[in-house]
């Protein structure tokens, strides 16, 4: 049966907090009570990015955008646009920047610049029907590999295509599957598959949203990379926190085995293959390969020396290719284009040594204090200027922006002056931060480095297995030296110290989360040293964070009585009649900071 | 807190009591029981023939297991990037507050219980908070207690 319009919801972790499964119920009733059940249909799709507008809703084939819907806003759309055929005007989306509402989709700037490659069947497909996924050209990539390659060609196409991990480490995924594979024929042991779902980055959601969006395209890439190394077996190791996306791998796995595609002899081609899930339980050194193959096992999941390599000898000893969920969602796409097309995209020329650039795209999480906050996917070599400015719309309240932070624990920040850099694995580690995952947490003025440092430095202090004393002992000094600094008695000699110790976890520590725990920190002194200084010899925290160092006040000619921030203080610290200039009494004052969210006109300081 | 061995026992069984489902078997015992009480490692322990303290070792690594009961309403706050930059150890405090536990603690009536997550992958949501199974985001300190009183039994 045709449809002549179909309502999309976006049913991404963010949407689903909005409300947006209640919204289909409600949408669905509506259309059902107008007689439009045979002419509309209502679809739920996975991620569509903009999460911070959501619960989203796109009606096709106008191509129009909703943002913000309510339960309560079904009976105009269904009203005004799906009868009447006159988009709803006040749930279209306008750019903070701009007056007019963009009605179509594809001319939002967030969407515009974007170059989906991973991220193809965001918002197209429904996530839990194999049917959608197949009716985009889905496994007929794998068709191709099992039929018309052999496994020696599979993995030399992915090493053509110069496709580098992108958990973070950018090791070219080909020559990994070279090596398993080869480790695997020497050995005489089958290898195994496994993808990295263990996404503990804070500030980080792409791998999530790729699975809930298109779970299907991790599994056949999976399957393509088991046909190429010569496994039989595969593993996702997922996180515990992403309940929908397993429930959708689940689903998706379960789908696949019904239609032939996992199992004994796929598609007829005599390949055996299978994949099971395997939880991790909040552990962010999980995502390092040895200590994720530990915990696969089901013992602690502490990293060993790895001076014997995980795809020689890895899970139960077996030679294991360990990548994550986008490297795998790539696959497909590559196989069934080509490497000569995967390579044209980025920069450097990767034909002949996957290590020369950066080629494809990479999905990253635009996060933080930023206009259009969500997920993207941009060609490799964009600069930060064009993610940040043009696509993400700039910084919030025009204020001015300070730092952009990627890599997770592992990168660092960077400043102003590196926003014409172009984005790649190589430019990015040579800046002092790191590609990562995906994460890219924008800053404002109000945020402070040296919190930000002892952030990461207190995270990484916990999340420390404490195997080797570098990191166990070095990141405990680390936090102590942050902490002394961010309560105003630190001393100059300090910022040597945190560099000395620095250098010694780079050189010392077993695995990558301590060699790499000290960038945080390392780059905001290269970069932001002058915020140090002024919480050492000035007492003062130039980012208004620092509680030991800031006072709370009201400034008397922004403040209009609004009387909001004395209902929103819990000390009775702020006092005042109504359209009356308030006052800030600092001693009942815990710095909490509950009235200047709620201040509608800016008018508390902190000095 | 009663026990009960044999659903312990159904739990171990689905997972063929293989210890390469050792995590998976102590998050859904968790799940069951809000925590990890000792005779349930105990009675894990026995049948998957792994000693006790490594099942201890486990327990303790992962941030998911807790070895306390924990309340019915557990706040998971989160404390990832996004959420940090957007006063994440503020409203961390304010649930401390209104909630008069702190970070690790659980509420007399066995009700709440506050804890901190690494990142929801929520971001676009920041600052985010989970209270049972729902997702609350872009809250102010001033939300606090209207969604806690969500989760609060109705007053007679």
């Amino acid at each position: 049966m045709a449809y002549r319009a179909h309502c999309l919801i976006c049913t991404g972790t963010g949407c689903v907090a909005g409300g947006s499964f209640n919204l289909r119920k409600t949408l669905e009733a509506e259309i059902a009570k107008r007689g439009l059940d045979r002419e509309i249909q209502v679809i739920t799709t996975g991620c569509q990015g903009f999460c911070a507008e959501g619960p989203i809703m796109i009606v096709q084939p106008d191509g129009v955008f909703y943002c913000r819907v309510e339960e309560r806003d079904v009976p105009a759309i269904v009203e005004e646009h799906l009868l009447k055929g006159r988009p709803v005007k006040k749930l279209l989306y306008t750019p903070p920047t701009e007056k007019a509402p963009i009605p179509a989709l594809k001319d939002i700037p967030f969407f515009a610049k974007q170059k989906l490659i991973v991220l193809r069947n965001r918002g197209l497909i429904d996530p839990d029907r194999i049917e959608d996924y197949i009716a985009v050209d889905g496994y007929t990539a794998l068709g191709k590999a099992l039929t018309q390659m052999t496994p020696e060609g599979i993995v030399l196409e992915i090493k053509r295509s110069g496709l580098r991990g992108r958990g973070g480490g950018g090791f070219p995924a080909g020559i990994k599957w070279e090596t398993c594979r080869h480790a695997g024929q020497v050995r005489g042991v089958a290898p195994v598959v496994i993808c990295n779902a263990d996404e503990g980055d804070p500030g980080a959601f792409m791998d999530r949203s790729i699975i809930e969006s298109d779970p299907h395209s991790v599994v056949e890439g999976m399957i393509i990379a088991a046909r190429g190394i010569g496994a039989s077996e595969g593993f996702v190791y997922i996180r515990h926190e992403y309940p929908l996306a397993r429930q959708r791998l689940q689903l998706a796995l379960d789908h696949a085995r019904e239609f032939g595609l996992l199992g004994k002899n796929i598609l007829g081609a005599g390949m055996d293959f299978d994949i099971e899930i395997r939880e991790g339980a909040g552990a962010f050194v999980c995502g390092e390969s040895t200590a994720l193959m530990a915990s696969l096992e089901g013992k602690l999941g502490e990293p060993r020396a790895k001076y014997i390599h995980t795809v020689e000898h890895g899970y139960q000893d077996r030679p294991s290719n360990l990548n994550n969920v986008e490297t795998y969602a790539n696959v497909p796409l590559i196989i069934l284009r080509g490497a000569d097309w995967f390579a044209s995209m980025g920069t450097g020329d990767v034909k002949e040594n996957p290590w020369n650039g950066s080629s494809g795209t990479k999905v990253f999480s635009l996060v933080g204090k930023i206009n259009n906050t969500g997920l993207i996917e941009v060609p490799m070599g964009i600069s930060l200027r064009e993610i940040i400015f043009d696509i993400g719309g700039g910084i919030p309240k025009g204020r001015k922006f300070k730092a952009v932070q990627t890599g997770g624990p592992s990168g660092g920040c960077l400043p102003e002056e590196k926003l014409d850099m172009a984005v790649d694995f190589d430019s990015l580690t040579e800046a002092g931060s790191m590609m990562g995952s995906g994460g890219m947490i924008v800053m404002d003025e109000q945020t402070c480095m040296v919190d930000v440092a002892r952030y990461f430095i207190a995270f990484l202090t916990e999340e420390s297995c404490g195997k080797c004393t570098p990191c166990r002992e070095g990141l405990k000094t680390m936090l102590d030296v942050l902490t002394r600094i961010g309560d105003g008695k630190g001393r100059m000699e300090d910022l040597g110290l945190l560099e000395e110790m620095g250098a010694v976890m780079q050189d010392c520590c077993l695995c990558a989360l301590g060699t790499s725990a000290p960038n945080p920190v390392l780059s905001t002194l290269q970069y932001f040293r002058h915020e140090y200084e002024a919480h050492i010899r000035d007492k003062k925290c130039p980012g208004g964070v620092c509680k030991e160092l800031i006072t709370y006040g009201i400034d008397p000619a922004k403040c209009d009585g609004c009387h909001a921030c004395v209902r929103a203080c819990s000390t009775a610290a702020i006092m005042g009649e109504v359209k009356k200039v308030h006052t800030l009494d600092v001693h009942k004052c815990i710095k909490c900071g509950a009235c200047i969210e709620v201040c509608r006109r800016d008018a508390i300081t902190r000095t | 807190m009663h026990i009960d061995p044999a659903k312990v026992d159904a739990i171990i069984q689905r997972h063929g009591r293989k210890r390469e489902h050792l995590i998976a078997m102590l998050l859904e015992c968790q799940e069951e029981f809000t925590h990890l009480p000792e005779p349930v490692l105990q009675r894990v322990s026995e049948q998957v023939e792994v000693p006790l303290p490594s099942v201890l070792g486990i327990a303790t690594f992962f941030r998911a297991f807790s070895l306390k009961p924990v309340g019915r309403y557990p706040a998971h706050i989160c404390m990832g990037t996004a959420c940090h930059v957007k006063g994440a150890p503020r409203l961390l405090e304010a649930f401390e507050r209104e909630l008069k536990i702190l970070r690790g603690q659980t509420t007399d009536d066995l009700l709440f219980s506050i804890n901190t997550v690494n990142c929801l992958g929520c971001c676009g949501l920041a600052p985010a908070v989970t209270v049972g199974k729902d997702v609350h985001g872009k809250l102010k300190q001033a939300d606090v207690p209207r969604i806690l009183k969500k989760y609060r039994p109705k007053e007679a």
